[in-house]
């Protein structure tokens, strides 16, 4: 099973997806067990090829056994196998959760169709990161944006207009990443990865790779909703069921940023990126403006979700900044934070949905004493708050110490006061609705009886104690996660 | 200098947040055995903090490393003598804080005990934290997990001017921590690659190793402006906020916890990131004795029109806090000493002053300076020591303030810095000028008999508050009176701190 796993962790999600129909056709209850067995195993899977992976070097695992480059190759190194196990992770969170969130949220002939289509996104993700085939990846790409459309579109009556917008970006992002790996396969004759990297330096100067180049990082930009690309994301997020939010947001965005640094440091050497072009330095300033618009949108939101949603595109700025600055410090600081930011977006998202279970609304400004009602799920908005601000002992400030370290490192002052500024406007963010939620009496004046402990389900709770609570853990193996993972991630010449 | 391995400060620590448990867990089952918690919690940690004290006057120092998180990030404990100093301090008011807290919150029947009790003591963990931090990282984390968990206590009222005040305090110290003190971190650890304290202060070598001038300039404004809960102006008005706390947060944590905290990472920065030779080549410690000497004045006077005897007090402490500060800008020894020992001075004047003001809100309702007319002679001994601990201020023989003034002046002199004795004897008189007309009312004014005639006049004799909140007062009093007295451990800890970073010279 060791030398099958990297097909198995996408194959096992993408089976049990199809089974999901007949099986919940005959009986409903089942597709929730058979979710989190899939996930389940992805987690499992994922880890064991993070252990050979960093026991035993890169893992390269031909599909039916036809040798790359005719054949398709999963070609899987330390930075695949940190991403695996983070979407796994989630994805296995977010199944445990979703059962009486989307039970609350969805009509009930709804539910088999939503784990479907939830596994079929797993496995759409977790493809992009197992292969080593350009053209394979945007398969998988299109697999997961598809679901992706179909999983937002199930949400309130908002929904179908946001995932109309989201469709038409994403197939544009889509179109455009198409069309860079038709020009690479053009001049090179090759979809693999590894195959591209050795037959592309003597073509560096010529018009069509250059295009190419600039078409996969503007499609990928779209996926990863940068500024000023992001413009369907916050009404597909803010409209899509809880449990799907918090999936998308935790993932599609941080595959993305995965898809966009293969590109620009594996498919293209380091020095193409930085230097051929002014690549890193035209991302530095569009992630500077997505911090800063991020973070002053998420400022004006009376709506829970959507704020989070405004932060996320600040995020995504963090991670490509972090890229930008081409050096160790910076790209170690963007690779530690797909992983940080991913598990906050997580725990906030599911708050938000454990938060519209209980109060049926997400308004900022009439949440009142629920930290009586709901003290544990406060409790850890609290400490997904702080990491979001980047405070020690959190996840969060470990990897802005990185970013801003590597800003500080290539002289970029402008992107360490754009940082801190940022954390800054998040920090405001986030006290208004501290503020709000915990010191704010009631205008209810008949309540002046205290409100009842009223918490989410086990199933709700349990995924939000351990995703928070293992920010703090993160934290603390912020070292460890750096010296087994991460720094083997780091381009060369870095 | 010999380092002792030791797992102590672990322990000092821990006490309080198993405390903070015990509380969250038992508050609702019984106050007294919530209240119970806190004192012993209290006592332990005081007792612990003292079984280090006499390793440290040997001249030893005890050492912890908790965790390296990243490289340059690691949380390390180092207790030298200007730790203990601030640890003795802290743990030892917290004790007496919290008799007179459970007098206060049962007197007046505030709500959310459980809360106020619970934050109280993980404030007090982090305290202990900075206190005995080994690096700036560890420094700033528990920084800002103090003014985390201040914050409920700020908005304890949860009135609309508790709310307001309470987002101003949390805008102030997250806001420019993380602007500009972290900012100053990144630049310290990107110069020398280090965040470890040292004696001589870790980037004292920076210089050599071609950092520029301007760099370093940079790096220490930036400190100073981050290190916002010393309350150096501009960045001050957000303790006159904090004062809608309830008056015993005020009294620890406004007067003593987290100003204190303030001060000290300041001196900190100024003595073991900077070090005495790079401040006093780059010339910023005069610099900064400027900023200092006119916070002092200035908030002295802004102090003076104050009608609100908590305000007026907040006020007396910003300009209070800067004697720390400008002592320490000074540079020679015996500024560095008087910087030192104006830490625990002020701590025990300008606490028995916030039990006071308490003790008069608990017994008489009043929070006005025109209401005290002949409330001495209801309440003599909370207004004796009142009494005591304006003269503590004013720095008048036989009465703990003097010391360290004195010690500052004779620093200013070695530091040929004549214009700051004018200072000093500026807000000398100011801080008389704003203090003894309170004294003077108290005592020979006569109380006047329209307000509060319902219950005003017809009681005679002594209207003090609950005697647990009293006696607390009484002995903070006594305290700044003995610490004139005998205030051997301290000084001899100061020694130890100014013999240590001027040592080489």
């Amino acid at each position: 099973m060791k030398e099958q796993a990297p097909a198995l962790i996408i194959a096992i999600p993408l089976l049990i997806s199809f089974i999901n129909i007949p099986v919940g056709l005959l009986r409903r209850s089942l597709c929730y067990p058979l979710t989190i067995i899939a996930t389940f195993s992805c987690l499992y899977l994922s880890f064991i090829i993070a252990d050979t992976v960093i026991n035993s070097g890169n893992i390269s695992y031909r599909l039916g056994g036809w040798e790359p480059p005719w054949g398709i190759e999963y070609a899987i190194d330390h930075l695949n196998a940190y991403m695996l196990i983070i979407v796994s992770l989630v994805s296995f969170v977010v199944s445990v959760y979703s059962k009486k969130s989307i039970e609350k949220e969805l009509a009930r002939e709804k539910i088999i169709y939503f784990y479907t289509i939830y596994l079929l996104l797993v496995a759409g993700l977790l493809g992009i990161l197992a292969t080593g085939d350009l053209f394979n990846l945007f398969v998988f790409l299109e697999i997961a944006s598809l679901a992706g459309y179909a999983l937002v579109a199930i949400g309130d009556k908002r929904a179908p207009l946001a995932t109309f917008n989201y469709i038409i970006m994403g197939t544009i992002g889509a179109c455009f990443y198409l069309l860079g790996v038709g020009y690479l396969y053009i001049v090179t004759g090759s979809l693999n990865i590894a195959d591209l990297t050795k037959l592309l330096p003597p073509l560096y100067h010529s018009r069509v790779v250059l295009v190419a180049f600039a078409f996969f990082i503007v499609g990928v930009a779209i996926k990863i909703a940068l500024f000023p690309l992001h413009t369907w994301l916050p009404d597909a997020y803010t409209h899509a069921p809880s449990t799907v939010s918090a999936f998308v947001a935790a993932t599609m965005t941080k595959v993305g940023a995965y898809a966009m640094i293969r590109i620009m440091f594996t498919v293209f050497e380091p020095s193409f990126s930085l230097e051929t072009l002014p690549t890193t330095e035209i991302l530095g300033w569009v992630a500077s403006a997505a911090m800063m618009f991020g973070c002053i949108m998420a400022l004006a939101q009376n709506d829970l979700k959507r704020m989070l949603a405004y932060i996320l595109v600040a995020e995504v700025g963090y991670i490509v900044m972090g890229v930008s600055v081409g050096n160790r410090e910076g790209f170690t600081g963007s690779v530690l934070h797909i992983l940080n930011d991913s598990f906050m977006m997580v725990s906030l998202f599911l708050i938000t949905g454990a938060i519209m279970y209980k109060e049926g609304h997400r308004n900022i400004n009439n949440l009142f004493s629920l930290h009586k009602k709901m003290p544990i799920t406060m409790g850890c908005f609290i400490i997904a708050a702080i990491s979001m601000v980047g405070v020690p002992p959190t996840a969060g400030f470990f990897s802005k110490w990185y970013l801003i370290l590597g800003a500080i490192d290539a002289q970029k002052w402008f992107f360490v006061a754009f940082l801190l500024l940022s954390s800054l406007m998040v920090a405001v963010a986030f006290f208004r609705i501290i503020q709000s939620t915990f010191f704010k009496p009631s205008e209810n004046h008949n309540a002046h009886e205290e409100p009842l402990r009223d918490e989410v389900p086990f199933s709700m709770l349990l995924p939000i104690v351990v995703i928070t609570v293992s920010l703090l853990i993160i934290g603390f193996l912020s070292g460890q996660i750096i010296d087994s993972l991460i720094q083997h991630t780091v381009p060369k010449g870095f | 200098m010999e380092t002792i391995t030791s797992i102590t400060p672990i322990i000092i620590i821990s006490t309080s947040l198993v405390a903070t448990f015990l509380i969250f867990f038992t508050g609702d089952m019984s106050k007294n055995l919530r209240e119970a918690w806190t004192i012993l919690a209290a006592i332990i940690k005081f007792g612990f903090v003292m079984s280090m004290l006499p390793l440290i006057l040997e001249g030893k120092i005890i050492e912890y490393t908790v965790i390296s998180i990243v490289p340059g990030l690691t949380i390390q404990f180092k207790v030298d003598a200007l730790g203990i100093f601030f640890a003795i301090l802290a743990s030892f008011l917290w004790i007496i804080t919290s008799f007179y807290s459970i007098g206060y919150m049962r007197s007046l029947n505030e709500h959310a005990q459980t809360r106020y009790f619970c934050c109280f003591a993980i404030a007090l963990s982090a305290t202990m934290g900075v206190a005995m931090s080994g690096n700036m990282f560890t420094t700033f984390l528990f920084y800002e997990i103090i003014t985390l968990c201040t914050y409920p206590l700020v908005a304890h009222k949860e009135t609309p001017e508790a709310l307001q005040g309470a987002r101003r305090y949390i805008a102030y110290l997250l806001g420019t921590s993380i602007a500009f003190q972290l900012t100053a971190v990144f630049l310290t650890y990107s110069a020398v690659g280090t965040l470890d304290f040292s004696d001589k202060g870790l980037l004292n070598n920076a210089r050599a190793a071609g950092i520029s001038d301007l760099f370093l300039t940079i790096t220490f404004v930036l400190y100073m402006a981050g290190i916002t809960k010393a309350a150096l102006m501009p960045f001050h008005s957000w303790l006159p906020a904090a004062m809608v706390a309830p008056t015993p947060v005020s009294a620890l944590l406004h007067a003593v916890a987290v100003v204190k905290t303030g001060v000290f990472v300041v001196v900190k920065v100024v003595l073991h990131v900077f070090g005495v030779n790079l401040l006093t080549e780059l010339g910023l410690g005069t610099a900064l004795a400027y900023v200092a000497s006119f916070t002092i004045i200035v908030a002295s006077v802004i102090a003076l029109k104050q009608n609100n005897l908590k305000a007026r007090l907040a006020y007396s402490t910003v300009s209070q806090l800067s004697y720390v500060i400008l002592g320490v800008a000074l540079l020679t020894p015996s500024a560095i000493a008087g910087s030192i020992m104006h830490i625990v001075l002020h701590a025990f004047g300008k606490i028995t002053l916030f039990f006071t003001a308490g003790a008069i809100y608990v017994a008489a309702h009043k929070t006005e300076i025109s209401q005290l007319d002949g409330i001495g002679k209801k309440m003599p001994f909370t207004m004796a020591a009142f009494t005591l601990g304006s003269l503590s201020m004013i720095g008048i023989p036989p009465l703990g303030g003097f010391l360290s003034k004195w010690y500052i002046g004779i620093g200013a002199l070695e530091a040929h810095q004549l214009p700051i004795i004018a200072v000093l004897v500026g807000s000398t008189i100011l801080n008389a000028c704003y203090f003894l007309p309170i004294v003077y009312a108290a005592f020979f004014k006569e109380a006047k008999h329209d307000e509060h005639h319902g219950h005003g006049h017809s009681r005679h004799g002594f209207e003090e508050a609950p005697a647990i909140m009293v006696i607390p007062l009484v002995l903070t009093a006594i305290g700044a009176v003995a610490l004139f007295i005998a205030p051997s451990i301290f000084l001899d800890l100061a020694r130890l701190v100014v013999t240590s970073v001027t040592g080489g010279n």
